[in-house]
């Protein structure tokens, strides 16, 4: 059962407030996505700690029904975000 | 996790400067971002060994628990998790990967 990318969206937006969430549907298929989420609350935790956010803020779908999601994690540049 | 399982990793993760958890092998990756992982690797020329988790299926699921990350690639330099083949692309974009490498003085490749 595959996610649409506004259930992705939601998830991470709901988990982590503050985010700003950009999904791209890879593939057309609906099952391959990349995600860009930039939020002011990752500053000062490592990638790894940001990476972990997301795959929680996916409650345990990551690896399973959300086989491949490319995940690029930032925090906001200058203060007008 | 069984503690043997455990004792698996640890040792795997222990004995090598470098292990990337993936899904088939160096020559033959099967899936995309193994191959991505694999291809970071060799451009930063380092030695490393791989562990093929389609044929481990105790080591397929303990991995992800072991590192509390929930996909496959891992990699792990000097027995520390770094992350999945997203941080390796980062990191390696940023030229953080080589610096770590460099940093924890990983063998290049022989």
């Amino acid at each position: 059962m595959a996610m649409t990318a506004e259930q992705i969206e939601d998830m991470i937006a709901t988990a982590i407030p503050d985010a700003t969430v950009e999904i791209t549907d890879l593939a057309g298929d609906g099952d391959h996505y990349a995600a860009r989420v930039v939020a002011e609350s990752f500053r000062g935790t490592s990638r790894v700690a940001q990476h972990k956010a997301v795959y929680q803020a996916l409650g345990g779908r990551m690896g399973g029904t959300l086989h491949a999601l490319q995940l690029t994690t930032e925090i906001p540049e200058g203060t007008s975000l | 996790m069984t503690a043997p399982v455990k004792d698996r990793i640890d040792s795997l993760v222990g004995q090598h400067d470098v292990v990337l958890f993936m899904k088939g092998s160096p020559l033959f990756p099967q899936c995309g971002f193994s191959s991505r992982a694999i291809a970071i690797l060799d451009h930063l020329g380092v030695g490393y060994e791989s562990v093929d988790v389609l044929q481990d299926m105790e080591i397929r699921q303990a991995i992800k628990e072991y590192s509390d990350w929930p996909t496959i690639p891992q990699l792990y330099v000097k027995g520390e998790f770094v992350g999945g083949s997203d941080i390796m692309m980062e990191m390696f974009e940023a030229g953080e990967l080589a610096q770590l490498m460099a940093d924890k003085a990983v063998a290049k490749a022989g």
